[in-house]
């Protein structure tokens, strides 16, 4: 017998006792209801409430309901009115009609008309809501180029990535390997006013200092042994495009000083050349590193790092937003079926649940592996148990993908379970003491989950 | 309608309908004027007060009402003027017109413990404006605006 959300309906009337009679009426039927004796005290009452609908009085003293309408319209385009009159002229219900009034009503009402007039209204607003909802929950679910997700915090970054597309300003994204950061560059090159230049990629990991030199910058012919012709470098090649510099934490500090300078600049010589080329490119960074920590060993130059770090996003690591596993697989599904020819319509169940407990330490790019090789192996047009073949089973033996650190944080999770987390009895068990084995839990943000039994 | 209430109900001695209820140009009068007047005859020990009158009610802005409530407060009436089969020329019918009655009653009545209309066709708290909707409505509170009355009378239903 509740009504999900009350209706507002402002009564604006001059008349003491059609505000008294028709304010209780209303009420009786559940709308929440506030009367005004003028125009004036309308348009103070508005911006204080999300008003559902007015029934405003044609004739008062002052500002009469139509050029109330008026003003009402001017900030709320949308605000239903309903004029009342105690006089019937077809010109005035025609007039008010025309301005724009969802309904014309004489005085005294019949209540049935009144009461179907305002369910007619609150239908329509539970639709108009109702739309709003839905747009939104699709909306959630959100593509930004090729990539997908209902994380909210995805959806920020989509949100974002658009927003910054239509500037030039540096872009520096983190995150771990996998969690699709090249994919994000290429989509902020694909929706900024760049898409129809060049979006060039250098690896910075791959390559030596030289190397790496030579293929960003460029080099003469005969600046080195070797160097035959003349080599123009990815910073030329991207010309009025965009520059993608993957593993920008891998770079040497003397490459690192190198692209400071040209960054500021926003000009560079080849190797071994003395003509100064301008840059025209958006330079997008990335990296799996934690730069806080590589500044604070002296690894990379901070002024380098502020200088990159103007639009900054992280992308968080698939573990941490679970809900689009599913998600990425379907899309997955939908890719390679287009790739290979298959006609895979789903999957099962229990392999989805599967996918959904594994931590996935490379992240998307690793479930798109997965994907791609059950989508081979699919011998029906279910992907099922049987076609999922993870490279580490959750029990944490394999450490192929692993850091010291997540070793530790693995084994020190087993430790405590096996001893139901008895504290004292993991610290022996672990080698270390209490408290610092209640940092670690701390630092690891291990919590007690209903201690499972042992696989 | 005790047994919906859940409480005892007595009837009092009739007074006349208050002359300055009357409004003249239409002939009807002016419910709001006839329940504050009620109000000065609220025995002790009642809990709430209904009237009852063959008088059309009305009030200034609606052109006619079954009946008036204070909801959450003490008296409620109800009009027969309306109920009636012959005011739309038919047949008089006895039964069908104390059915209506004590629907309305219970409706009136309802909205004096706070209740508003229910969206709930077999409720008698379901908006009616004509004898059709008061027709088709139910005869009785449902579970939600039963438990508000019973929370309200201090007693609740058993079984």
């Amino acid at each position: 017998m509740t009504m999900e959300k009350k209706v507002n309906i402002m009564v604006v009337d001059d008349e003491e006792i059609v505000r008294a009679s028709l304010t209780s009426w209303l009420e009786e039927d559940g709308y929440r209801v506030e009367a005004v004796e003028s125009g004036r005290k309308a348009l103070e009452l508005l911006p204080q409430r999300n008003w559902d609908l007015m029934l405003v009085d044609l004739k008062m003293p002052g500002m009469d309901g139509i050029q109330l309408m008026d003003e009402v319209h001017k900030t709320a385009p949308e605000m239903l009115v309903i004029i009342m009159t105690a006089y019937a002229t077809v010109d005035t219900a025609v007039k008010a009609m025309k301005k724009g009034a969802y309904d014309y009503f004489v005085k005294p009402f019949n209540p049935d008309d009144i009461s179907l007039t305002i369910r007619k209204i609150v239908d329509h607003h539970k639709l108009v809501r109702e739309n709003l909802f839905l747009r939104k929950e699709l909306r959630k679910q959100y593509k930004l180029r090729d990539m997908i997700s209902k994380n909210e915090k995805m959806l920020e970054i989509f949100e974002l990535a658009r927003t910054v597309a239509k500037s030039s300003s540096t872009v520096l994204i983190q995150g771990e390997s996998g969690t699709g950061k090249e994919l994000l560059a290429r989509a902020i090159h694909d929706e900024s006013p760049r898409m129809d230049a060049p979006f060039i990629t250098v690896s910075c990991a791959s390559l030596t200092e030289s190397l790496l030199e030579s293929e960003l910058f460029g080099h003469e012919k005969g600046a080195f042994t070797g160097a035959t012709v003349l080599h123009r470098g990815k910073l030329e090649l991207a010309k009025d495009g965009t520059l993608f510099l993957d593993e920008i934490g891998d770079i040497s500090l003397k490459l690192q000083m190198d692209l400071l300078r040209v960054l500021e600049e926003r000009e560079f010589r080849r190797v071994g050349g003395s003509e100064l080329i301008p840059i025209n490119s958006r330079i997008i960074a990335a990296t799996n590193r934690d730069l806080a920590a590589a500044i604070e060993e002296e690894r990379f130059r901070a002024d380098l790092y502020y200088r990159l770090n103007v639009i900054s996003i992280h992308i968080p690591p698939l573990r941490e937003r679970r809900e689009d596993i599913p998600l990425l697989v379907d899309h997955f599904i939908e890719k390679f079926n287009i790739e290979m020819g298959k006609e895979i319509r789903g999957i099962s169940e229990g392999a989805v649940r599967i996918l959904m407990s594994n931590d996935w330490p490379g992240n998307a790019r690793e479930l798109r592996n997965v994907i791609e090789r059950a989508v081979v192996v699919a011998k029906g047009n279910i992907v099922t148990e049987a076609d999922i073949s993870l490279p580490s089973v959750p029990s944490g033996a394999d450490h192929r993908t692993k850091s010291l650190e997540e070793i530790e944080k693995a084994h020190i999770r087993v430790v405590l379970n096996e001893n139901q987390w008895n504290i004292v009895r993991s610290a022996h068990a672990l080698g270390i003491d209490r408290v610092t084995l209640y940092n670690k839990i701390k630092k690891f943000g291990l919590k007690k989950e209903g201690v499972a039994p042992k696989e | 309608m005790g047994d919906c209430l859940m409480a005892t109900v007595q009837t009092m001695p009739s007074i006349p309908v208050p002359p300055e209820s009357f409004e003249a140009r239409r002939n009807q009068y002016y419910s709001t004027k006839i329940l504050k007047e009620m109000l000065g005859d609220v025995p002790q020990d009642a809990l709430k007060l209904l009237g009852v009158t063959d008088e059309d009610l009305c009030i200034p802005i609606l052109t006619y009402v079954f009946g008036e409530a204070q909801v959450g407060g003490t008296a409620a009436i109800v009009s027969l003027a309306r109920l009636r089969q012959e005011h739309y020329g038919l047949t008089p019918d006895r039964p069908l017109l104390l059915e209506r009655l004590r629907k309305e009653s219970l409706h009136e009545l309802g909205h004096t413990f706070g209740l508003i209309h229910c969206p709930l066709r077999e409720c008698v708290m379901y908006l009616s404006n004509t004898v059709v909707d008061v027709d088709t409505r139910g005869g009785d509170f449902c579970r939600g605006c039963r438990t508000v009355v019973a929370s309200k009378t201090g007693t609740e239903r058993r079984g």
